[in-house]
């Protein structure tokens, strides 16, 4: 018999016991408490849901393949070479994924882009990119590039070595970056409402209205079911995908990139250029209209009603560094829980830890209220909200963990044990060096998901701790021309933000990145 | 470790003793995120000074989600205190059983039109939702400003006009009611209908009808269903100081929105608890309220602050519906309603 290895008991334990207690636990509590009171026989509405569930389907399924193409030339470009301001253009990116919904809605609305599925899956693009360019180029620029050179020697076009060797082993990346984006575009709320002319409706969007405007529990909670299981069966399907595609092989430390030349320093420029500066016509609207009066001025004045806006930097900040360490801590171990295992519980396991990001925010808020009451009151608590952002952060982490971690290969490892390491040890020396550039991908992305807070929290009681998304709504919930600059004011400092703090995590380099 | 016990021990029994006793250190007060999020440590300042009690801020989202919030955890409620329950939340909150009553020394001081047939809760607030208009734009196109909803049916009216969903909305849902107070069951739905051809923008929220239709922020609507202080509130953040608002109140199909607090039933310390309440009905307090939350006090001895005076017009009979006539016909109302400006 083995003896039992409590440093990987604890490893297992402590994702499992965060994840059963802050998301399964009060997930349950709020479905059964509804569920109880369920009338079956839905008079007529059955018509009507269908069609909402027909709706957020296809509208995500297309959400995330224009995504996916609408990053890839940028993704190839960040990834493929080097030139100048490559990190900068990775960082401004990630912006638009980091703006509070009404910020940018208002900008699509003043471009006239509204009232429409256009402008929808428009919206979803410009918000979602981020998550792309940033899996999948993660991966693509550790592929060996000499499988590249030796199918151009051997006469395969630039086109047929992408399709045939590239994209392949792309396809976990792919497959990864596509679950998030689709999860996200799944359980849109606020881009459906502001954007879609009320003619469309998402099972988010309808879960909200009967549970917090109509009062029907029940029904409600049936739909979070429903959502639920078609989040688990797109999980499921991912995961299943995931086994099949992972190679362990063809990788190499990220090395230096070639500078462009010719042609593709042609391709790299307009892939680039051309994105940044489609990501940047909401914005440009954006800094425009923040320009009147005395807006950034104003942020550091003491407002008699919401006190000094640019006080609520603080408050981000702080929550952002709880939730993203959080996230890191719980999703590395996560991780090395998915990958040291094989099977069934390493694929539920990893299903679960992503169910959150699919999950609507108004059913884990109603969650917390029944289920985090007792033993400890946790309730309207300081760290309820790190902890939510957390719960929305850890399968980033996850995902650009777990692809990296597979593919060091087993060999290496059992070559380790055999020369006498622990398996901490082994865990220390071998896996923590190449998967701490992939878990700090991750913890930019937890780290800008809490800075742009997004609407889990809003159903969550809570301390009255202004954030700045917080704070830009709160501006622009009351009429007056300083309220209004102001809050686009605080959301371009927000943007600034993102951009800086993303590029300072990329520019860290912890310890040497292995080579094999 | 004996010391630890002891000290565990003393710390154990101190905790039991403030359980017990009559007046807390701090009173935790439920708000939804308008309110939650004006609050300042002045704010209640003077309770605290007066009843030596502490107040703990906790923001529960909108309303409705506030209401909701209140419901799940009434076994083992989250606050004390409970504010911003209006008119379209009541029975919802009163039929949970969420309050306990408590009936305020000071109702005395308040306008008969605002007390409510119940004791559970107790009002502190109201607003009006009224169509605001762009003062420079009627003047330039020489255009009268309405006067009467009516006329609003007039084509070329309806289109200068933007209204808030009423599903998504709770102006959105107010204006709907000022319009079912006015025509009655049989002839709101065809006031809406001439709207509806004539053009009348809809929109999901205040913030884009406000800041993204309405011409004064760029927008192409001369007229948005806002408030009352929506015009003072221009005056009082302005980018730089006007003495006069830009924008102005039509003072008819105004709903009046009255927003009530109540003691929430199982809380440890129900007097100290009504004593908040008092203290928000305090002449104090209520002089606070206009230029904090942009919403009118409800105690007659409190003076509005001049902005409020000078800016804006309270409309002499606005529109009220009875919370039970509400609760009972609102998804109706909004279904029917979906029907003719969707269908």
């Amino acid at each position: 018999m083995r003896p039992i290895r409590w440093g990987q008991v604890l490893v297992a334990a402590v994702p499992a016991l965060f994840i059963g207690y802050f998301f399964l636990y009060p997930l349950i509590r709020i479905l059964t408490l509804g569920l109880s009171e369920l009338n079956v026989g839905f008079d007529g509405v059955e018509a009507r849901l269908f069609h909402i569930g027909w709706f957020t389907v296809w509208q995500a399924v297309l959400s995330t393949v224009l995504t996916v193409v609408a990053a890839a030339p940028m993704t190839w470009a960040v990834s493929q070479f080097e030139f100048r301001g490559r990190k900068l253009a990775t960082a401004l990116v990630t912006v638009p994924f980091v703006l509070p919904t009404v910020v940018v809605g208002a900008a699509f609305v003043a471009l006239g882009w509204r009232n429409s599925v256009g402008a929808i899956l428009v919206a979803h693009i410009f918000f979602n990119i981020a998550v792309v360019v940033r899996t999948v180029g993660a991966l693509w620029s550790r592929l060996d590039p000499d499988l590249h050179d030796a199918g151009r020697v051997l006469g395969a076009s630039e086109w047929q070595v992408f399709r045939t060797i590239t994209l392949p082993l792309l396809r976990p990346a792919i497959a990864a970056a596509s679950a998030i984006v689709f999860l996200f575009t799944f359980t849109s709320f606020g881009v459906v409402l502001i954007l879609g002319g009320f003619r469309y409706a998402t099972l988010e969007v309808e879960i909200y209205r009967q549970a917090v405007t109509l009062f029907d529990l029940p029904l409600a909670a049936a739909l979070a079911v429903v959502q639920l299981v078609g989040v688990t069966a797109t999980l499921y399907a991912y995961s299943r995908y995931q086994e099949r595609h992972t190679s362990t092989w063809a990788l190499r430390a990220e090395a230096d990139r070639p500078n462009p030349r010719g042609r593709a320093r042609f391709l790299v420029g307009a892939s680039v250029i051309g994105t940044l500066i489609a990501l940047s016509i909401p914005v440009v609207v954006l800094v425009a209209r923040s320009l009147r009066g005395v807006a950034y001025a104003g942020l550091f004045r003491d407002d008699p009603v919401v006190g000094t806006p640019i006080a609520s930097i603080g408050n981000s900040l702080r929550f952002a560094v709880i939730a993203s360490v959080l996230a890191v801590l719980v999703g590395v171990m996560a991780s090395s829980v998915i990958t040291g295992s094989r099977g069934t519980i390493s694929r539920w396991f990893d299903l679960t830890l992503m169910l959150p990001l699919g999950t609507s925010a108004v059913t884990i808020g109603f969650g917390f209220i029944v289920a985090l009451g007792e033993p400890v009151d946790l309730r309207a608590s300081f760290w309820l909200i790190p902890i939510a952002h957390a719960l929305v952060a850890i399968p980033f982490v996850v995902r650009s963990t777990v692809p990296t971690l597979r593919s060091i290969p087993t060999e290496t490892r059992e070559a380790a044990r055999v020369l006498g390491a622990s398996p901490g040890r082994v865990w220390r020396e071998i896996d923590l060096p190449i998967v701490t550039r992939a878990a700090l991908v991750g913890a930019a992305f937890a780290f800008v998901i809490s800075l742009g807070e997004f609407g889990a929290t809003s159903f969550i009681a809570r301390p009255n701790t202004a954030t700045m998304p917080v704070m830009i709504v709160r501006l622009l919930s009351r009429p007056g021309s300083a309220s209004f600059a102001m809050a686009l004011a605080l959301a371009v400092i927000l943007a600034g933000m993102t951009a800086m703090i993303v590029l300072w995590i990329d520019r860290l380099q912890f310890g040497e990145i292995g080579t094999f | 470790m004996r010391k630890f016990l002891t000290v565990a021990v003393v710390v154990a029994v101190a905790a039991c003793g403030a359980e017990e006793a009559e007046t807390p250190d701090t009173l935790r007060l439920m708000a939804h995120d308008s309110f939650a999020g004006s609050v300042s440590e002045e704010t209640f300042a003077g309770f605290t000074e007066s009843t030596g009690i502490g107040v703990e801020m906790i923001a529960a989202g909108d309303a409705g989600s506030m209401v909701n919030q209140a419901a799940l955890s009434k076994d083992n409620p989250l606050a004390d205190v409970m504010f911003g329950v209006d008119d379209t939340f009541l029975s919802r909150a009163i039929d949970e059983e969420i309050f306990a009553e408590y009936r305020s020394g000071l109702l005395g001081e308040i306008d008969d039109q605002f007390v409510p047939d119940t004791d559970l809760v107790t009002p502190i607030d109201y607003g009006d939702v009224c169509i605001n208009y762009d003062k420079s734009w009627f003047a330039e196109a020489g255009t009268t400003v309405p006067t009467e909803l009516d006329q609003l049916r007039d084509p070329a009216l309806a289109g200068m006009l933007t209204v808030e969903h009423p599903a998504t909305s709770s102006p959105g849902l107010a204006f709907l009611l000022a319009t079912i107070d006015e025509y009655g069951e049989d002839g709101w739905l065809e006031f809406w209908s001439d709207l509806k051809a004539g053009g009348v923008g809809v929109v999901p929220d205040w913030d884009t009808a406000y800041y993204s239709d309405f011409t004064p922020y760029g927008g192409d609507s001369p007229m948005v269903v806002s408030y009352a202080s929506s015009p003072p509130a221009e005056v009082v953040f302005a980018s730089e100081p006007i003495d006069e608002a830009p924008t102005g109140v039509v003072a008819a199909g105004c709903y009046r929105q009255v927003e009530y607090a109540g003691v929430l039933a199982g809380t440890d310390y129900p007097q100290a608890a009504g004593e908040l309440i008092d203290y928000m009905l305090s002449v104090g307090f209520q002089e606070t309220v206009p230029l904090t939350w942009f919403v009118f006090p409800v105690n007659e001895g409190a003076e509005l602050p001049p902005e409020f005076v000078e800016h804006t017009t309270i409309p002499t009979d606005p529109a009220r519906l009875d919370p039970a006539t509400i609760a009972e016909n609102r998804d109706r109302w909004i279904d029917e309603w979906v029907g003719v400006m969707e269908g």
